[in-house]
């Protein structure tokens, strides 16, 4: 039977802060990311790893001019990914799609806000 | 109607995983995975485990022989400002690992250890073997691996000699789930036969290790007498790969990603291609070689590739009485890590090609970036239980001769 989990009041959860946690044994990652709240279990879909605990990056692009050259790397701003950090698979943190296929993904977490306070459901 | 009771969740007690995080936490997963699947009850080796040697530099140039160069180390490190470690050689800044830190375990392990009763290096490889639910660890160094590149031979002599003693010394005495390969310093062949004689039967060495990035005609003659005290030892000589950005071959290959997914399998691959055709499995057929790191799709590239090239010119390996594939398939061990099993089938066919069943030896590599974890043998759909014991450790346990008996904590 889910079971809803009170994870913090939503103004406490900035842009970029997150709480991973564990309820009765389930464990997940509720994050906020370019003010969107979104949450996933904790479990690399690789290799099972503690993927909500990884850190943060902009995405890496490698922008191609018109004669076909890069010169340097760059990062998207638009995208965050998190790292598993076991093995260094790399998700959206909004999406949970993988960065190298789309046959990966991050299981969602179901969110809910009332009164002002975040919950998961588990 | 009720309303849903609400639950109190329990923050982890490591919010982003660092440098600084406790080991057991980072591989909190893997108990869990181990507990799932009974490991328990499994005897599992770990053939090919790392610890980073260098943290500990200064206690290993004390074990150097040579009265001058142990001094010259002990002055180095005690009066030169930003010092290096005394003697490697090795790629200095080349290493990126953990791809900018997103893989923070493969660039330290700053973990706090209360134990002072044993070297760090022991707790933190226990911590690591209870975690991955791993009976037996063999453990590896890692900056030496590069020693077969350095331009002084009698320095890798020195060192090779100093960390097997250190190792001795501060990690194998001291818990004897822990296991080690001696290294041998394969440019001065007598040396190595020396270590060989003095090592064999010690507490803890279960066998020979060459680092095996390194330009070394393994074939050549004056090799051969060590291979047959090896063989006569009973003890397997493992061939520890990996990359080294000076390879000629390489030098066109700008990511870390390329040079890693290449560099860790070709001085095995070409070593290996010289082993076989060079009649070495013919010549001494109790010889036990393993290859080491290299992962294992290479060996059925290399077996295809070497049997259609033998029988088109048998006379350029007169020791063959088998295909290369054969000797291949009998005479060689391989270790698991990195495990390439994207391709499910791909895989199936790998294990069977080269005799998973006897042949495979389940590594981990930990605490290195791509890591493996035992569930990842236990998992495989298309292996019997008996063939998944075997590659986990009973595997190990004969070529090792270890006693099966699993004595880990779950």
């Amino acid at each position: 039977m889910p079971k809803p989990y009170l994870i913090c009041r939503d103004e406490e959860l900035k842009d970029g802060d997150r709480r991973v946690v564990s309820c009765d044994g389930t464990e997940v990652g509720v994050f906020r990311v370019d003010g969107q709240l979104v949450a996933w279990h904790n479990e690399c879909p690789h290799r099972s790893g503690p993927v909500c605990q990884g850190r943060l990056y902009k995405r890496v692009i490698e922008p191609v001019d018109g004669n076909g050259h890069v010169r340097a790397m760059a990062y998207d701003e638009n995208v965050t990914n998190i790292v598993c950090s076991w093995h260094g698979y790399e998700f959206d943190l909004k999406t949970g799609a993988n960065q190298g296929t789309d046959k990966i993904k991050l299981r969602k977490v179901q969110l809910e806000l009332k009164d002002g306070n975040v919950y998961v459901v588990v | 109607m009720n309303q849903p009771v609400v639950g109190v969740p329990q923050m982890l007690p490591a919010q982003v995983i660092d440098t600084s995080t406790d080991s057991r936490e980072i591989l909190r997963h893997a108990k869990i995975a181990a507990r799932r699947r009974k490991l328990q009850d499994w005897f599992v080796v770990d053939v090919d485990a790392h610890h980073v040697e260098t943290v500990s530099w200064n206690e290993v140039v004390q074990y150097i022989d040579d009265p001058v160069i142990r001094d010259q180390a002990i002055y180095f490190h005690r009066d030169r400002i930003g010092a290096p470690p005394y003697g490697l050689n090795g790629d200095l800044g080349l290493r990126y690992q953990s791809v900018g830190g997103r893989i923070p375990h493969q660039d330290g392990l700053r973990e706090k250890v209360e134990d002072v009763s044993v070297h760090r290096d022991v707790t933190l490889t226990r911590r690591a073997m209870d975690s991955l639910g791993v009976d037996n660890m063999v453990v590896f160094p890692t900056p030496m691996l590069f020693l077969g590149m350095h331009p002084q031979p009698e320095m890798e002599v020195w060192l090779s000699r100093a960390y097997n003693k250190w190792m001795q010394e501060k990690l194998l005495s001291a818990d004897s789930r822990i296991k080690f390969l001696a290294l041998l310093p394969f440019h001065t062949p007598e040396e190595c036969e020396r270590i060989v004689t003095e090592l064999a039967g010690q507490k803890g060495i279960i066998g020979f290790a060459i680092p095996s990035t390194r330009h070394s005609p393994v074939h050549h003659n004056k090799y051969m007498r060590l291979y047959r005290m090896i063989e006569e030892t009973g003890m397997p000589i493992s061939f520890h790969a990996g990359y080294h950005w000076d390879d000629p071959s390489l030098k066109t290959v700008n990511r870390f990603l390329g040079m890693h997914a290449l560099g860790f399998a070709w001085p095995n691959i070409v070593h290996c291609t010289n082993w076989i055709l060079n009649g070495i499995p013919a010549r001494f057929p109790k010889l036990k070689v393993i290859w080491i790191e290299s992962g294992i799709a290479w060996a059925p590239f290399l077996m295809q590739r070497l049997d259609d090239q033998y029988l088109m010119r048998p006379s350029e390996a007169p020791h063959l009485k088998r295909l290369p594939s054969e000797y291949m398939r009998d005479h060689c061990w391989y270790t698991t890590q990195p495990m390439e099993s994207h391709n499910l089938k791909a895989l199936e066919c790998t294990l069977d090609m080269i005799k998973a069943d006897t042949q495979l030896l389940f590594a981990s590599d930990w605490p290195h970036f791509d890591f493996d974890l035992p569930s990842e043998i236990t998992d495989l759909p298309f292996l019997s239980e008996q063939s998944k014991r075997n590659i986990l450790g009973l595997n190990a346990a004969r070529i090792f001769n270890l006693d099966p008996t699993p004595v880990k904590q779950l």
